[in-house]
């Protein structure tokens, strides 16, 4: 019984009698964790259990008190007749509710969401970037220039739809980027981090920042005909 | 007779024997035991790496959601003692648990704070993961699953939000499922299939409770288990690559 790849050919016994072999391949590609040195183990009972029962004591203790503080809302029976200005899905859903008062219904509320979904799903299955190298250790100018076409693109796309909430954190988070650009001395931490950053961390970065704005902005900026109101007034 | 006394010789009886399979947990062996012997805690790693257990590697992000989980289940259970699925009833049985059922208040509380933890923590958990490249392989399958355990939080809390049959319920279950009919071929199709008609009414609200109470409290069990599991059987958690890169 044999196994062609293109790579390597290996021959796997399948005689289940005989002592089992273990072959390890590597394939191109993949991260092999290479151990500079061993870890220290601890066995998981009793160091992990107890550590896991102190976490589920604290957290009923804290669930307890927030539950005696704090009363679940309780609004007038259900009627079909009477709207409320504005209807607010629950909060985790208020970030696309935020987007559906920008775009279609079908490009916010089905092709956007269907897309981060798919990506969350499907990214680690390239091996992109596998070592984190950061953006701009190889190819800087090229990159520059990409990130400033494809960022500006964005920008006159979320323009033309006056989506201000999306706007604005992607001009910070791009903003960020060209600071971790220049080639500035390092005598903060926060720069220094920022220009150690591979891409994946920046797209997520940016993404966290856009979902994190529309949710507040939903929840806590948003009165009646989702029009813009101040949480203090 | 001190404590350990009376504990070793509960030990060292029959039932405790037969139960346990296994003498008191002071060799590495017996610790071992401990935990692949247990159909549960099997699930877990016999040894884990001492950085994993760092609270600064994980915040506990994963153990929080799941406790969250069983503190909803079982108050969950014991809402469901007081709760009927039909209108207006359901409303009363809010009433009844503010003002008769011993405790209702509490109960309901905690159901709710729990619900909003598990949703913060869950999307924490992924985020956390995600920066501490914990995605990578040979995880990639892991991480899929995680994010499948997400789509199933928000959507046992989602379904949760409609049962008290108020307005808040009733009208972001409306905004919600609006949105569902502009999916492309089949989206009024898919909202009658949710809803079990064209409008949020009581067909809606027994299909809600039956998804919350049954369909996907199982469905996400069944995928923590797989969770957990592949955890051990990808070799352990992701651990000191980040810290290591910052020091660089």
């Amino acid at each position: 019984m044999s196994e062609t790849n293109n790579k390597f050919e290996a021959g796997i016994e399948s005689n289940a009698l005989q002592a089992p072999q273990r072959v390890v391949f590597i394939t191109p590609k993949t991260s092999a964790q290479v151990k500079e040195k061993a870890d220290r183990q601890l066995m998981s009972y009793p160091h992990l259990m107890l550590r896991e029962l102190i976490a589920f004591e604290v957290l009923t203790g804290v669930l307890v008190i927030v539950a005696l503080v704090w009363d679940a809302p309780l609004e007038q029976l259900a009627n079909p007749l009477l709207t409320p200005n504005p209807a607010k899905a629950p909060w985790y859903f208020l970030g696309l509710q935020e987007l559906l008062h920008y775009f279609p219904p079908l490009v916010a509320g089905i092709i956007i969401p269907g897309l981060v979904v798919l990506a969350l799903v499907v990214i680690p299955y390239f091996n992109v970037n596998i070592k984190g190298e950061p953006l701009w250790a190889a190819d800087r100018s090229r990159r520059f220039l990409i990130l400033i076409v494809s960022v500006g693109l964005l920008l006159i796309f979320l323009g033309l739809y006056r989506a201000w909430t999306v706007l604005v954190p992607t001009v910070a988070i791009a903003g960020l980027t060209i600071v971790s650009f220049l080639r500035l001395k390092r005598p903060y931490r926060l720069i220094t981090f920022l220009q150690t950053r591979p891409l994946s961390w920046w797209v997520m970065t940016w993404f966290i920042a856009v979902a994190l704005t529309l949710t507040v902005v939903g929840t806590f900026f948003r009165g009646p005909g989702w029009s813009w109101v101040w949480p203090w007034r | 007779m001190t404590t350990e006394a009376i504990l070793n010789r509960l030990r060292a009886t029959r039932a405790w024997r037969s139960i346990f399979r296994r003498g008191p947990a002071r060799t590495n062996r017996t610790r071992s035991l401990a935990i692949f012997g247990n159909v549960f805690l099997h699930l877990l790693p016999v040894k884990v790496r001492e950085q994993s257990l760092r609270v600064r590697a994980t915040y506990y992000l994963g153990t929080i959601s799941f406790f969250m989980f069983v503190v909803l289940t079982l108050t969950g259970i014991l809402l469901m003692f007081y709760y009927h699925p039909a209108v207006p009833q359901a409303y009363l049985d809010m009433k009844d648990l503010r003002f008769v059922v011993s405790n209702g208040v509490f109960l309901r509380n905690m159901h709710r704070v729990a619900a909003h933890i598990m949703v913060i923590a869950v999307f924490w958990h992924m985020f956390h993961v995600f920066y501490r490249g914990g995605y990578r392989p040979p995880h990639e399958f892991n991480w899929a699953i995680g994010v499948v355990l997400l789509l199933l939080t928000l959507l046992l809390s989602y379904t949760g939000y409609l049962l008290p049959w108020d307005q808040l319920a009733f009208w972001a279950i409306t905004v919600g499922t609006n949105i569902l009919s502009s999916a492309p071929i089949a989206g009024p199709q898919l909202r009658y299939l949710l809803l079990g008609g064209n409008v949020v009414d009581e067909n809606a609200l027994l299909r809600f409770y039956v998804l919350h109470c049954v369909i996907l409290p199982l469905l996400a069990a069944l995928l923590i288990g797989v969770h957990f599991w592949r955890i051990r059987k990808d070799g352990g958690l992701t651990v000191g690559e980040s810290n290591e890169r910052d020091k660089q």
